[in-house]
């Protein structure tokens, strides 16, 4: 069937903001999609409010839209656009909920535009759980029985009827919420009664608990002549219970016989035609009672899935491109498998190895979050891992997580270890292992955790092999021994444990017995065909397929799995190396072990290594490979920290050489180097005593800064504004063992904070941004909005961070990029830090003016000069600086504290946000108000506001209430800010706090006759009260701003919102606006002829 | 051979190890090699002759008898792995690996099916049987003339191993049923089919192999993803296309899969519908051949 001809422009929604359990997979998709479509001619439309993605690099679409994913916002841009179709199945759940809006509310009918993929129907059949209950009823197929019940009384024989456990579902709540387990009558009755009450229509259904059986998915395709394929075939090795994005997976299933599994395809393929999603990608889940083998339907995604970007990783069949391509009628064998070139897409991939996904969790994060895993995903990433063999998958997928070692507890009591294996928790899989090593027998683990006895077995297997590792200590362990400890994936590192040396002993050893990694292709073929792309991974084993190209190359080292603090950005900037140095006719390799991501597709560069970002593994590509360079600074932190130990075993590392980057993070030495510049820093110093520490902390003085010396990103900061907070703090980490050095640092307060991004090549300096806080200084910088252009900044201030700038760069001696933090406080530029590599702002000062950073600094640290390369500068003061005039860009975070309940939202120096928004706008508080509705807290026109400041912001917080009041908001608020905003003559209702009688606040929030809560905290440690009202805000889904610049900025957004209308503009657009030229390279002689 | 051999077993129905079982049945295991390797090997080089040794006699020694076996080519081994004598067969497949029910509507009589075996697979004859028919299987040398007294509603050419043209009396026999009965034909009875209606065979490089092969259906256009494993294709240009028709085709190499008599009640395909292990897609081609036969009843 030839592609459609009555379509000419699609448009294609991404996913919005990086939130838990929407990561950059829909990045991957979305660019894939965008890629395919204009492939086959189409115009492609974007919107997606998040400027870390790769999709929404100007090139990548043909028109593209940064704005909020919002029902008002996309029908602007189809007023504007006019586009023939909306493809809502490549955007997660955001871009599937807001398709099916736009339908529902005839806005699709309205502008004649046509949803395809999946139909309006096909959607709802699949989400709708009752629905899709009886689609797969009607062909046959078992579901865990239910019933719908209203009153206690009905559902108690119910109850009985289907036995315990049971699932208590209370109906149309958020994200489960009401939702148990029962486990007898007695906690049935009290579940069914909390369900009902949450549920707004008093109604509840009572389910079969599949609990503890075996968890399965199939990605299938389907197109529109019915053909029909699964990709790939998944296996949850925790079962079922913890939700699939917190469970360890492997592909393929494999505790299946071949009977088992053809039943689960026919069962797929049933579904997916009864359910009508007519062409693309589905992903069907399914539990299998062990004991029994009966199978029941759990749920289907009609729609490219995190599950089907790794499962697209783990075959080499692009799901999204090739959906994409099925969406406008094609079919799979008229679509040419990229990898083999000579056979058909349709096809079911062979895989000849195992892969293993597992989550990563950042519980120590979120104080006082449940780490118990359940129904609800509360990972923040994961890995995937390749090995011939499951044992050596396990092994390289676990130190692909980059934990900190895990050690079990010098003493273990039964107990523990059985709470520990029964409740499922993120460090599970070592508490598995711990008890197999203390002896425990393979069948009570399997008892416990209900994992399949395969798996575990699999684990005492390489324990066996451990034990016999340490016996023979290194110097009674042969060859052969080695041999089989790297095919169970046992590192160089844990060996080097085992026979307490060094890691690089056990390098040297394996060195003199040439004990090497081979590379093995991933080919969607088990090498049926031959493969025309290399895409990699490392085993131990006879044949090599590696067969590097011997011509210049470059090394990109990725930034593994998504965490807080280290996302999508740094991903985007490994991407932008291997554009830009493809042009550069460089041959590209990226070493990565994160599924969800672009770089990590076979497309991004010219060679992929899927990887462990790990010493060895790294080492292992590099002698492989023999590269010119190996770019280090942009993965963020983890290639930074293999920086120096590269070096040192000969890694030709380029740009910023190691020993700068080190030395911007070594404290004293940097503090002399700004010393020595004469740019001023905030007052610190160091202690390892309680005692110590508050005589500093009073020579600097209150409020200070207190941090551990051996942790960066924020992890574990804290602002103390009195004696003892420091001292309890230094107590604690003195206590470690051994005692940790703290950090201490004078708090500049109510200063401004302002982060630049530059490129410098040795010679010259650009700077790429400067960008300025709307949280103030203490708020750490990645959980801050931020505005380019500055708005509040004078002229000399600019101009100074302008020559610090250039004056750091040049010290550090920086080749590519740097990222500078700025605090202000009375006109006084201070450098908080600076960090010689890749920022997390730099995709989003790249989309904001224009010019891809990292692209041009890849080329720089390839050995371009800043010169060769036309950018559009200005030159306030002397130092270049790419412009952006006619327009504000903010960019604002998004939290995921509604997936922790008990967490409290105060913003700290601790980083806690996992995604952002980009808003650009003609004025300031528009770009604001726009980023806010990208964020999902739009800013309410009218109602009521509730403030609640402590004692040293109510003086400020008075014009704010004011401008409030003034825009026909009724003000809110607890005695203490009431009383300062009357005597300020202004109108305010008194609530009570929570412990002061009812209805308080909180009540006030539930009823919904608050809109928007304005409440900074006091201090740290704040009181209970405070906690509920944020938590109950973040229940509501109210606005919650937590400081006064904030909230002066959206007193500012909401006149603004008031009194205009939003207008949308393609980036293209903006960017031409600004009459940004293309960038050019000069040619440069004598190189290059070879690309 | 596997690269890794599982020592465990974990699945409600074994009774035990795979490692157990073969010994039961003294079947060798080869593991922990580098098949991926083997694999690009077979690639490359197409099918080789080989020798599995554990008792150490030196390589070249080994390399020189795999060297003196004989090709695959040219060799008749359908004959070696028949029955020797007729049996019945009435058993369908267990519960978990049956899709649809019988294909009888009610009251009607089971179809007589005669089945030559060339080697045929159990899984074959189960489905038939889920199918609706009772099956007689008889040794592959059985003349026409035995199998038309028998008075079936249709016959059925199995699987079987080696190169079809040997098998010259079977081409022979399938001659004389062309037209007296429905016929169907999988793999080897495919390529017996080929031969028998004027077409030729020659060997491919390596083969099919494998449960996740495309094959398309020309009539529908659509694509039937199924097992494989034969070492011998039909050459479609070979075929009289005034009387047969091609049905199904291979979408990785293009070689034949499928073919039809076009005035005749004959079909074969060179895959295996019955795949066990392997996907069901194709399991409507029993029905095809129900539908045949009960077209045949009528006349």
């Amino acid at each position: 069937m030839p592609k459609r001809t009555d379509l000419r422009k699609i448009l294609i929604i991404g996913s919005g903001p990086i939130i838990i359990g929407q990561a950059c997979e829909f990045d991957y998709s979305g660019t894939q999609a965008c890629k395919a479509l204009r492939a086959e001619g189409y115009t492609v439309v974007l919107v997606n409010s998040n400027p870390a993605t790769i999709m929404t690099d100007p090139e990548v679409a043909d028109r593209t839209y940064i704005e909020p994913l919002t029902v008002p916002s996309l029908e602007k841009i189809l007023a504007a656009e006019r586009p023939d179709a909306v493809l809502p199945t490549v955007g997660g759940q955001t871009g599937l909920n807001l398709a099916v809006e736009l339908a529902e509310r005839g806005i699709l009918d309205k502008y004649g535009v046509e949803l395809i993929g999946a139909s309006l129907r096909a959607i709802k059949v699949a989400e709708d759980r009752l629905w899709f209950k009886d689609a797969c009823r009607k062909v046959g197929l078992e579901v865990p029985a239910s019933v719908l019940v209203n009153n206690a009384k009905d559902a108690m024989p119910v109850a009985e009827r289907l036995g315990y456990p049971i699932v208590i579902r209370p109906s149309f709540t958020l994200g489960g919420t009401g939702g148990s387990i029962a486990y007898n009558s007695e906690e049935f009755a009290e579940a069914i009664s909390r369900a009902l009450d949450s549920s707004p229509v008093h109604e509840a259904l009572v389910e079969e608990s599949v609990l503890g059986w075996k968890e399965f998915e199939l990605e299938v395709m389907r197109d529109a002549r019915d053909n029909f394929v699964v990709i790939c075939s998944i296996e949850n090795v925790d079962p079922m219970g913890v939700h699939t994005g917190d469970s360890i997976t492997v592909a393929p299933i494999q505790t299946l016989t071949d009977k088992e599994y053809q039943r689960m395809r026919d069962a797929a393929a049933a579904i997916i035609r009864e359910v009508g999603v007519a062409t693309g990608g589905s992903n069907i889940q399914f539990a299998v009672d062990p004991g029994t083998g009966r199978m029941v339907v759990i749920e289907m995604n009609p729609r490219v899935s995190r599950s089907s970007a790794l499962a697209s990783k783990a075959t080499g069949f692009p799901i999204a491109k090739i959906a994409a391509k099925l969406a406008v009628g094609l079919l799979l064998d008229e679509i040419p498998n990229d990898i083999t070139r000579k056979t058909p897409s349709c096809f079911e991939p062979t895989i000849d190895y195992v892969v293993v996904k597992i989550p990563k969790w950042q519980f120590e994060k979120f104080p006082g979050a449940d780490t118990t895993l359940g129904t609800q995903m509360k990972s923040v990433g994961e890995v995937m891992a390749i090995g011939r063999t499951f044992k050596e998958a396990l092994g390289k997928g676990l130190r692909s997580l980059e934990a900190a070692p895990w050690r079990a507890p010098a003493e273990v009591p039964g107990e523990t270890l059985h709470e520990r294996l029964l409740v499922p928790g993120p460090d599970r899989i070592h508490w598995i292992l711990t008890a197999l090593r203390t002896g425990m027998k393979a069948e009570e683990v399997c008892a416990i955790t209900r994992i399949d006895p395969w798996f575990i077995g699999q684990m005492a297997e390489t324990l066996a092999l451990e034990r016999q590792l340490a016996i023979a200590g290194m110097a009674g362990a042969t060859r052969e021994l080695c041999l089989e400890a790297k095919r169970h994936g046992i590192s160089d590192e844990y060996l080097a444990e085992l026979w307490g040396v060094e890691p690089a002993q056990v390098a040297a050893r394996r060195a003199e017995w040439k004990l090497r990694p081979v590379f093995k292709r991933v080919d969607t073929c088990a090498a049926e065909f031959e493969s025309y792309t290399p895409y990699l991974y490392s085993t131990y084993e006879e044949e090599n397929e590696a067969a590097p190209v011997d011509r210049p190359k470059i090394v990109i080292l990725g930034s593994g799995p998504n965490r807080i603090g280290q996302g999508i950005e740094f991903d985007s900037c490994c991407c932008h190396a291997a554009f830009a140095l493809k042009e550069e006719g460089y041959e590209t390799v990226m070493v990565n072990c994160n599924p969800e991501t672009v770089s990590t597709d076979y497309d991004t560069s010219d060679r992929l290594y899927f990887e462990p970002l790990t010493l060895e593994e790294v080492m292992g590509v590099i002698e492989q490979e023999r590269p010119t360079g190996v770019i280090v600074q942009f993965g963020g932190q983890t290639p930074l920290n293999l920086a120096l130990d590269l070096k040192a075993r000969g890694a030709p590392i380029i740009g910023t050489a190691p020993e700068s980057i080190d030395l911007a993070e070594d404290r004293d030495r940097f503090s002399r180097l700004l010393d020595d510049l004469g740019i001023p820093q905030p007052r610190h110093g160091i202690a390892y005593d309680p005692e110590t520490a508050v005589r500093v902390a009073g020579e600097i003085g209150l409020p200070v800064l207190v941090r551990p010396s051996y942790v960066l990103g924020g992890r574990a900061m804290v602002i103390a504004y009195d004696r003892d907070t420091v001292r309890n703090y230094v107590a604690r980490a003195a206590a470690m063992v051994p005692p940790r050095p703290v950090l201490i640092d004078k708090f500049l307060e109510r200063a401004t904070e302002v982060d630049v991004d530059a490129l410098a090549d040795g010679t010259d300096v650009v700077i790429g941004g400067i960008m300025e806080h709307i949280e103030e200084a203490g708020v750490h910088s990645g959980d801050s909005s931020c505005v380019m252009p500055p708005v509040t900044l004078k002229p000399a201030v600019l101009d100074r961070i302008r020559e610090y700038t250039a004056q750091l760069a040049r010290a550090l001696n920086v080749v590519g990029l740097m990222n500078v933090q700025y605090a202000i406080q009375r006109d006084v530029v201070y450098v908080l830090e600076v960090n010689p590599r890749a920022s997390r702002t730099v995709p989003y000062v790249s989309k904001a003016t224009g010019v891809p950073l990292a692209k041009v600094a890849a080329r720089v640290m390839a050995g371009r000069k800043l010169a060769e390369i036309n950018l559009p500068v200005v030159r306030p003061n002397g130092v270049p600086e790419l412009p952006l005039r006619d327009y504000f860009a903010v960019k604002s975070p998004v939290f995921p504290f509604n997936k922790f309940r008990g967490v409290d939202i105060i913003l700290g120096p601790e980083m806690r946000s996992t995604g952002e928004v980009m808003g650009i706008a003609t004025s300031f508080p528009q770009a604001f108000a726009k980023a806010q509705a990208g964020a999902g807290a739009s800013l309410p026109n009218e109602g009521a506001v509730f403030i609640s400041v402590n004692d040293r912001d109510k003086a400020n917080v008075v014009p704010i209430a004011g401008a409030l009041q003034a825009a026909g908001f009724h003000l809110v608020a607890t005695r203490g800010t009431a009383g300062a905003l009357r005597d300020a003559g202004l109108k305010v209702e008194t609530v009570f706090k929570v412990n002061e009688g009812r209805p308080n606040i909180i009540d006030r929030i539930k009823t919904g006759t608050v809109h928007m809560v304005i409440n900074t905290p006091l201090g740290r440690e704040s009181f209970y009260d405070e906690i509920s009202i944020r938590r109950a805000a973040i229940r509501y889904n109210l606005p919650c701003i937590t400081t006064l610049s904030a909230a002066h900025a959206a007193a500012l957004a909401i006149r603004e919102q008031q009194t205009h209308t939003f207008e949308v503009a393609a980036l293209q657009d903006l960017h031409r606006m600004k009459s940004v030229a293309p960038i050019t390279v000069q040619a440069a002689p004598g190189r290059k002829s070879d690309g | 051979m596997v690269r890794e051999f599982s020592q465990l077993s974990s699945n409600y129905r074994a009774e035990e190890t795979a490692r157990r079982y073969l010994e039961r049945h003294n079947i060798p295991v080869i593991w922990d090699l580098d098949t991926r390797a083997l694999v690009r090997h077979i690639r490359q080089l197409g099918t080789l002759r080989g020798v599995v040794a554990t008792d150490g006699t030196p390589v070249d020694q080994l390399i020189a008898e795999a060297r003196a076996l004989p090709s695959m080519a040219g060799q008749e081994l359908a004959g070696r792995v028949s029955c020797h004598e007729p049996y019945e067969w009435g058993s369908g497949s267990i519960e978990l690996a049956r899709t649809g029910g019988p294909l009888l509507a009610r009251g009607e009589e089971r179809f007589r099916v005669v089945a030559y075996d060339f080697g045929i697979k159990r899984n074959i004859l189960r489905l038939l049987a889920d199918a609706g028919c009772a099956v007689t299987v008889v040794p592959a040398g059985t003349p026409a003339e035995d199998v038309l007294a028998r008075k079936p509603d249709g016959v059925f050419l199995s699987n079987g191993p080696g190169d079809p043209e040997p098998v010259a009396y079977a081409v022979e026999a399938i001659r004389k049923l062309l037209g007296r009965v429905p016929i169907f034909g999988i793999c080897l009875g495919h390529q017996l089919c080929g031969l028998a209606l004027g077409g030729r065979t020659f060997k491919l490089k390596f083969g099919h192999h494998g449960s996740n092969h495309p094959v398309k259906d020309l009539q529908t256009g659509k694509v039937e993803i199924t097992a494989q494993n034969h070492g011998f294709a039909v050459d479609p240009e070979s075929l009289p296309a005034s009387q047969v028709e091609i049905t199904h085709v291979n979408l990785n190499d293009g070689t034949n899969e499928g073919m039809r008599h076009r005035t005749l009640p004959l079909f074969s395909v060179q895959y295996h519908p019955e795949a066990s292990p392997g996907p069901h897609d194709a399991r409507y081609l029993f029905g095809r051949f129900v539908e045949l036969m009960r077209e045949g009843r009528g006349k």
